[in-house]
């Protein structure tokens, strides 16, 4: 696929049954056990050896599935319901995309303790590589071939692998820490960057590269996140981005909540996306409980994500232009965030991180008098935008600082597994609300905004046309906010709508079990993916029966957004770094989870 | 009282004046750094500093007690008489070059008959506070910043100068009392030498390592560049020193191209000259602090493409057309 050629996204396709069909004509029936799942795609288990041949196929087959959107492992040692499966004690997940059928399509490996190693897959999508290198911190797991297969959320001298079920959880099943001299010396002399690691040079023949160490303290590098740049001159001649200093281990502590506790973890992953977050959770998690919401609440859920799109966005803009170097735009951008949190706290009683989706539907309805402040909002913000638009963007300076610099073309931004406006800013036509509608966004009426160069501009371009959209669907959610309850009324509403609680036993019983305990979730494997604030975000839910998640992954927009930044900053300057770390739009927490 | 003699009086007097002088400076320098804050708090919808004293006025005091009682940290790796050095520079080089400016028709410290060369000598200087600031903290981030502050004051100082020859050439003098004089009996500069003072005024800009010339510092790149390993009173002399640039460059806008001290009224009450003077530079004090709010800041090689391939060609043409036209008129 060429960027110049127009794709057509054809509609959703849950369940894709051809390309087992495909896969079955080409390498037997017999190779593949495919797993029963929620997934919304079939999930095929290959044995390793066929395993290169079959990722291989899938990216060559006619329509082909060109982005590796997520690559993972699971322990599969202490899981109890995977009759039929083939036999493992570890596995790895290989979720592909292919935008010509609009389907997906996963891969699973079955890995002994005895032999945990894996051939490589960054000869066929590049972006393979640091899944794999967190694969191999998280669960060990080797893979063959790797060009440098180190850590990459736990620091260089950590010992342990700690997504796996035998590693603890908490901070009191481990000794005391403690921190001598020697082991402090030790543990900065890791962190020392050796250009050699990376089969970089120090010098060439004529002169000697600077090595830049940018972060994680730099005011442009948006949180905790290191950039060491090998600098000729200005001109970052190779880059090594480094991350892990936000990792909190997200996925671990989802392992050890109840379904319904980790809610409030998930609000801290993008944590400019708030109530977003809980979107993908929460709809998985539906999924898994064969829960189907009221209409009032696909509404009310879609148009408080739609809030906190534009509270990110606004931010977005504001710190962009400031890494361009203009300082005022960010303390108006504020101004407005301001007024939208007027309507969020409203809503929900909280600002960044109100946690407010519930399994089933969400905390509270809609408090009287909502549908005024909404309007308010409305009323204020189209007119901020198109000064935003005629005082900054529209500034020359701006542009030639940004029309131009950090371009990558459709090809290269999917081959990076780049989602969210970062891809259609290239011109691809791809917005997870329209292409695989969810949460009931097939109602509402919007545009998906587009740009054509795939520079810093145009990214932010997408973004403000994207705030423009966001307003209309908000606008039509105060119009036509349906009327009913608030909670689906399912054995597995968490909390469970409490009305008839004390006059019906078996709710009561419901009630006290789900709020002691927490509601146990049939086994099973479902997945749901948003379209983010930052790009596609997904849940890739694992239940074991009980009432925790056995497995939570959490693929996140922003990790292969940072992956991709070396190959599209070669031969560029500092300056043009800024504006491009700047228009990527990412948070480390939405990196490191 | 002999030794007492009126040549005596004369000198002390001038002495005198001079030190009033460069009290102000430094003070309305320093002072700066409140009228920004609120300017830029005014320009941003919000408050700004305004706290201590009536209006925030005692900010500065607050400012200067803790800047004072601050450590005055060296890093180690540095070098050490350099990087003392630096702040030095940085703050008297332009200080030194108010000594030509002509405040009053009485007041002023110097009457040089070389009084614009001087200047730009002084601000030839300054780069060096940057340079010797980069170099010394032995950090890459200073450095480059100074590697930008050279390659900028390489561009910038080029036509810095000779946007001013137009000048030079319509009075004959480069004394700036002359030049000042000219202007009551002919015409402000601000229209004849219009050219001659946008790109003064940009290199005056530049000078001063203001934004959108902040190259050196460029916060979002660079994380305060060249002065990133400094602290305490150190610290502060690379911050009154660009105020007390930007105090400069006002003034010599002023007395450049819009008169000097010269207004109405002046006749009846010649005490208005100060005021006058004080009013136009305080104008163009502001400028600088709206440029600094309004404008993102270009990249550092356009920056210098501006410069090479725009200002200094102006300037070439306004200097050639002021000079046919001043031979025309002989």
């Amino acid at each position: 696929m060429t960027a110049d050629r127009a794709l057509y996204i054809p509609p959703y396709k849950a369940d894709d049954q051809d390309i087992v069909v495909e896969l079955n004509a080409r390498f037997g029936a017999e190779t593949f056990t495919l797993q029963p799942s929620l997934t919304g795609m079939p999930v095929l288990w290959v044995p390793r050896e066929r395993l290169l041949d079959v990722l291989g196929f899938l990216r060559q087959v006619a329509k082909p599935y060109v982005m590796l959107y997520d690559l993972h492992g699971v322990d599969e040692r202490l899981r109890t319901h995977r009759q039929g499966l083939p036999d493992a004690d570890f596995s790895v997940f290989y979720h592909l995309m292919s935008l010509e059928r609009n389907s997906d399509v996963m891969i699973k490996v079955a890995l002994q303790e005895s032999d945990l190693s894996l051939p490589t897959a960054t000869s066929i999508w590049p972006n393979a590589n640091w899944y794999e290198r967190e694969v191999w911190d998280m669960y060990g797991i080797d893979f063959r071939g790797h060009p440098h297969l180190a850590r990459m959320l736990m620091p260089p001298t950590w010992e342990g692998h700690p997504l796996r079920k035998d590693y603890p959880a908490r901070a009191t099943e481990f000794d005391p820490y403690a921190l001598n001299a020697a082991k402090q010396d030790l543990e900065q002399e890791a962190l020392r960057f050796k250009p050699e690691d990376w089969g970089m040079k120090r010098g060439s023949e004529h002169e000697d590269y600077m090595f830049l160490n940018l972060g994680p303290n730099h005011p442009s590098a948006h949180g905790a996140f290191r950039i060491i740049l090998q600098l000729d001159g200005e001109e970052i001649v190779d880059c090594v981005p480094e991350i892990g200093y936000h990792h909190r281990g997200a996925e671990k502590m989802a392992e050890r909540q109840s379904w319904h506790s980790f809610i409030p973890y998930t609000d801290r992953i993008d944590y400019l996306g708030g109530v977003m977050n809980n979107l993908p959770y929460v709809l998985a998690v539906e999924k898994l409980a064969g829960i189907k919401v009221p209409a009032r609440v696909d509404f009310i859920r879609v148009m408080m994500a739609e809030f906190f799109r534009i509270q990110n966005h606004l931010l977005y803009l504001g710190t962009y232009i400031q890494d361009v170097g203009a300082m005022t735009p960010v303390f108006f951008t504020f101004t407005d965030r301001q007024r939208a949190y007027k309507v969020i706290e409203a809503i929900t009683g909280f600002r960044m991180h109100p946690a407010w989706y519930r399994i089933g539907g969400v905390a509270h309805d809609l408090p009287r008098g909502w549908d005024r402040l909404v309007r308010e909002f409305l009323d204020w913000m189209p007119k901020r935008l198109a000064e935003y638009e005629k005082a900054a963007l529209k500034n020359s300076i701006l542009r030639g600082r940004t029309i131009g610099v950090a371009a990558y073309n459709t090809r290269e931004a999917l081959e990076w597994g780049v989602t969210g406006a970062g891809l259609r800013a290239t011109g691809l036509d791809f917005d997870l609300r329209k292409a695989r509608p969810y949460s009931g966004y097939e109602h509402f009426e919007f545009e998906v905004p587009l740009a054509a160069n795939g520079d810093a501009y145009d990214r932010c371009m997408v973004k403000m046309g994207e705030m423009r959209e966001s307003l209309r669907i908000i606008e039509q959610c105060l119009k036509h906010m349906p009327e009913g309850p608030y909670k689906a009324d399912h054995p597995l509403t968490t909390p469970p709508p409490k009305e008839r609680t004390l006059q019906h036993i078996e709710t009561m019983i419901t009630h006290f079990l789900q709020v002691s305990w927490g509601p146990v979730m049939p086994a099973n494997e479902s997945l749901q993916m948003i379209e983010a604030t930052k790009g596609i975000n997904s849940y890739y839910l694992t239940s074991d029966g009980s009432t925790m998640s056995y497995r939570t992954r959490i693929r996140t927009p922003s990790f292969p957004h940072l992956q991709q930044i070396p190959s599209v900053i070669r031969g560029s300057m500092v300056a043009d770094l800024i504006a491009y770390l700047g228009s990527i739009d990412f948070v480390m927490a939405d990196v490191d989870r | 009282m002999s030794w007492l003699t009126p040549e005596l009086i004369a000198v002390i007097v001038q002495v005198l004046k001079a030190i009033v002088i460069l009290l102000v400076v430094v003070v309305a320098g320093a002072l700066l750094s409140f009228v920004e804050r609120r300017l830029l708090g005014l320009w941003q919808d919000r408050y700004g500093p305004n706290r201590v004293g009536p209006f925030g006025l005692f900010q500065l005091a607050a400012d200067m007690l803790k800047m004072f009682f601050k450590e005055d940290w060296t890093p180690p790796f540095v070098d050490k008489p350099i990087f003392t050095l630096a702040p030095v520079v940085a703050m008297s080089s332009l200080l030194i070059a108010f000594a030509v400016v002509p405040v009053t028709p009485t007041w002023g410290v110097a009457d040089l008959n070389i009084g614009l060369l001087f200047f730009f000598a002084m601000a030839g200087l300054t780069v060096y506070a940057v340079l010797f600031a980069g170099w010394s903290s032995n950090n890459k981030f200073a450095l480059l910043g100074s590697l930008r502050a050279s390659a900028q004051t390489v561009s910038y100082e080029v036509f810095l100068g000779l946007s001013l020859m137009g000048i030079v050439a319509q009075v004959g003098s480069f004394n700036m009392r002359d030049i000042v004089e000219y202007q009551q009996q002919h015409l402000w500069f601000i229209i004849p030498q219009f050219l001659g003072f946008a790109t003064f005024f940009i290199a005056g800009v530049a000078v001063t390592h203001r934004h959108p010339f902040d190259q050196p510092e460029a916060e979002q790149e660079l994380a305060d560049g060249y002065h990133i390993e400094y602290a305490g009173m150190k610290w502060g002399m690379f911050f009154v020193g660009e105020y007390i640039g930007i105090v400069l460059v006002s003034a010599l806008l002023t007395t450049l191209f819009f008169g000097g001290w010269h207004g109405p009224f002046l006749e009846t009450l010649p005490w208005l000259s100060f005021f006058w003077f004080a009013l136009k530079t305080g104008f163009f004090i502001m400028v600088f602090i709206l440029l600094r709010a309004s404008i993102p800041r270009p990249r550092y090689d356009q920056v210098m493409a501006f410069s090479w391939k725009f200002c200094l060609p102006l300037t070439l043409i306004n200097l050639l057309v002021t000079g046919a036209l001043v031979l025309a008129a002989q």
